[in-house]
């Protein structure tokens, strides 16, 4: 089946960013594919580039990182939601003026109407939220 | 409602938060509005105390944000006609049809299985 996920919570505040770690996982493990990850809400911070969590806890965003790179799945963060919570690729940090970015590629920053045609083109779309 | 004058559409967004308190309405809107603007049909759902989003009257309110109605007064310029509230949350909350600034069709918890079933996507916030 194709699958894409919607993550709406934030790392290590909810389960919701662990579980959607651990469910796309396992979807690829079992051979489906998983279209896309789209990152809304809360849920943006989960491509926050510094996240520095202790050595002794999963880090996500190496997770998310981790499954694009063995499996090529598109990590897509809506753009509007990541800016107004201080989340910013080089791009957008230098048309803002800010001096340093916080998003990083395998992350990319977007429009919300990915997530509809992502929802749309897929068999299902699986939310996780606090 | 009857089955056969229940709407569908590609994208049903479920609406389940009060306006001002967090940015789960502001968020659901949009997701809405952006669907739209691609020319997809969309349906709004108010449920539990998201139909307070619909209340007449609101104001900005003391947090500085731009607040929902505004948005939901421009939905109609986006061709979203299909504004659903639950009935049940309607009653709860003591609210009647006059109450809300935009004219909806309420519907029954038995109705709802049937509405998510004729949308192709649905997103609930």
């Amino acid at each position: 089946m194709r699958y894409a996920i919607l993550l709406l919570g934030a790392p290590y505040s909810h389960q919701a960013a662990h579980s959607a770690l651990r469910f796309t996982r396992a979807l690829v493990e079992r051979g489906h594919e998983v279209a896309g990850v789209f990152f809304y809400h809360d849920g943006v911070q989960n491509a926050a580039r510094l996240a520095a969590p202790p050595q002794d806890e999963p880090h996500l965003v190496d997770g998310w990182t981790a499954l694009h790179a063995e499996h090529g799945v598109p990590l897509q963060v809506c753009i509007a939601a990541a800016l107004r919570r201080g989340l910013l690729d080089e791009r957008e940090a230098s048309r803002h003026g800010k001096s340093g970015h916080s998003v990083a590629p395998p992350f990319e920053l977007t429009g919300l109407g990915q997530l509809v045609d992502l929802g749309l083109r897929c068999d299902r779309l699986v939310a996780f939220g606090p | 409602m009857s089955e056969q004058d229940m709407p569908g559409g590609e994208l049903l967004v479920i609406l389940r938060h009060a306006p001002h308190g967090s940015s789960w309405l502001r968020e659901g809107l949009d997701a809405a509005l952006v669907a739209a603007a691609f020319e997809r049909r969309v349906s709004l759902l108010f449920m539990g105390e998201g139909v307070t989003a619909l209340l007449d009257g609101q104001q900005a309110g003391a947090l500085e944000q731009k607040g929902t109605a505004p948005t939901l007064a421009m939905l109609e310029m986006y061709d979203i006609d299909a504004l659903l509230v639950e009935d049940e949350a309607m009653r709860r909350l003591g609210l009647g049809e006059d109450d809300l600034m935009l004219p909806v069709r309420r519907v029954g918890g038995e109705a709802i299985p049937g509405l998510l079933a004729a949308h192709q996507l649905v997103l609930n916030f």
